[in-house]
């Protein structure tokens, strides 16, 4: 789970870049970038959890 | 591609740029005292000379190759071009500091303040690591912050990198700004923090196996209220060279740099106070310190950017979210940040910089530039670090034995205490 969510974070950051390089419109651009946004807070969110388990198992 | 352009200094500009830039050690002193106090008794030396190494290190490892990858605005660099644009990615500056003459030009000052604020960089991780991170390993995480994470970063904030470039390429206001180091210095050295508080795992008896997290206060409030004041110097030395070096505001525009940084750290203490008045009946010292520490770290990317009223109101944002993150953190998520160097210098530097595109009188994209450099903070800068440190510590364990740890990092690593007259030590917190 913790690859999963550091993988997600480096995706989210791929296709905001990608939506920089790659369209021209504002908005589209805007939106792409955005969505970015929102798989790198799942990707945070998975990592999260999984640091959450892993000091439940600690404790 | 577009060249950002160099600021020009005259010779009275360049003596006001190294006046402030003489003022930066200060941030880092009043870090080391927050960071001090708000560990325990047993830790004290063990934290001082941690702060005393790192700030060392990153020093040493900036001057071999740090400065190498970051560059600055005008200098040599990778370009790698991406649908007809040019993506300035790494600067191609040779190592330990030659081709760059060390005579007063902007090159040279912003290689002397990024010399100590690389070291501010390395002294947030060791808040979130306190009680518990081994003082060698500590030296070696910061190498590799100092050597890789940051100089990347900052190359592409202030050395003319693609985020700086992204108004003259793609439209998007003046690109990603930050004057003071809100991202490249706060928010890269608070996800650092928040990986080692992740790798290290929470200090024994922080949580009880039903995941309640026990309160460890800090040992010594004077010493955390001491660094606030001290620090606030030296974030108007930091604030000030930034925008002048980085963002090219006039040295006589440093007057708004020092007004909003002032009045940010003013309203985010004062929002933290009522705050934890409301909440807790009292106003808590640690939680204030935290608030005041916010506003500065909050007001960094837009001091020389926004009018005073906004600062404060950055300030006052800050000043709530870091209370509410410190809870969030330790009781949710369980992670054992002893300084609260996440809630401070992540979230609040995020804030700051979030903030300048919402309300800095930049033209239009501005938003949107600003978050770019967030969802590079978030997707690029924290799996790098995090990956850095979970790799060093896959070699290195980082984490001090329980013994260590039950002894405390002074008696442990040291061989003496802080404060041999004074401690008793007691065995509160162990697990029963």
């Amino acid at each position: 789970m913790k690859l999963a969510g550091f993988l997600l974070l480096l995706a989210g950051w791929a296709i905001v870049i990608f939506a920089v390089a790659l369209l021209a419109s504002g908005p589209q651009r805007a939106c792409f970038v955005l969505a970015g946004i929102g798989v790198e807070a799942l990707g945070l969110v998975l990592a999260v959890r999984s640091h959450l388990v892993l000091s439940e198992d600690r404790g | 591609m577009m060249a950002l352009p160099v600021p020009a200094l005259s010779e009275a500009g360049t003596a006001v740029c190294i006046l402030f830039i003489l003022l930066v050690p200060l941030a880092g002193a009043g870090l080391a005292l927050i960071n001090t106090g708000l560990g325990r008794s047993r830790s004290a030396a063990h934290s001082m000379l941690a702060s005393l190494c790192v700030v060392a290190v990153a020093a040493l490892v900036y001057f071999a190759c740090g400065f190498a990858w970051q560059g600055y605005l005008g200098r040599p660099a990778h370009v790698l071009t991406l649908a007809g644009k040019g993506w300035n990615w790494l600067a191609a500056e040779p190592l330990f500091f030659r081709g760059l003459k060390l005579d007063g030009s902007p090159a040279s000052l912003a290689a002397w303040l990024q010399l100590l604020s690389v070291g501010l960089a390395a002294l947030i991780p060791l808040g979130s690591g306190a009680d518990r991170w081994r003082l060698p390993a500590s030296c070696a995480s910061t190498a590799l912050l100092a050597g890789i994470t940051y100089p990347l970063f900052a190359h592409w904030v202030w050395g003319g990198g693609w985020l700086a470039q992204l108004g003259a390429n793609y439209g998007l206001g003046h690109g990603f700004v930050d004057a003071g180091g809100g991202s490249s210095i706060q928010a890269v050295g608070g996800l650092t923090a928040l990986a080692i508080a992740w790798i290290l795992g929470p200090r024994l008896g922080k949580y009880s196996r039903d995941g309640i997290p026990a309160a460890i206060p800090g040992h010594n409030a004077v010493l955390v209220l001491l660094g606030c004041v001290v620090a606030l110097v030296g974030w108007l030395g930091l604030n000030s060279a930034g925008a002048i070096l980085f963002t090219g505001a006039a040295p006589t525009g440093t007057v708004l740099v020092g007004v909003n940084t002032v009045l940010s750290a003013a309203v985010a203490a004062l929002a933290a106070a009522m705050i934890t008045q409301i909440r807790f009946g009292k106003p808590d010292a640690s939680l204030v310190a935290n608030g005041w520490v916010g506003g500065l770290v909050a007001s960094s990317a837009a001091c020389a950017s926004v009018t005073p009223a906004t600062a404060a109101f950055i300030g006052l944002v800050a000043g709530a979210l870091v209370i509410f993150a410190v809870e969030l953190l330790e009781v949710r998520l369980a992670v054992d940040d002893p300084s609260g160097a996440v809630s401070v210098h992540a979230v609040a530097g995020i804030w700051g910089v979030l903030a300048l595109g919402f309300f800095a009188r930049f033209p239009s994209g501005q938003w949107l530039a600003q978050l770019i450099g967030v969802a590079t903070l978030l997707g690029f800068v924290l799996p790098l670090t995090y990956g850095l440190n979970w790799l060093l510590n896959r070699f290195y364990p980082q984490r001090a034995p329980m013994e260590g740890e039950r002894l405390g990092m002074d008696v442990h690593e040291l061989g003496a205490t802080a404060y041999p007259e004074f401690v008793i030590h007691t065995e509160e917190f162990i697990p029963r």
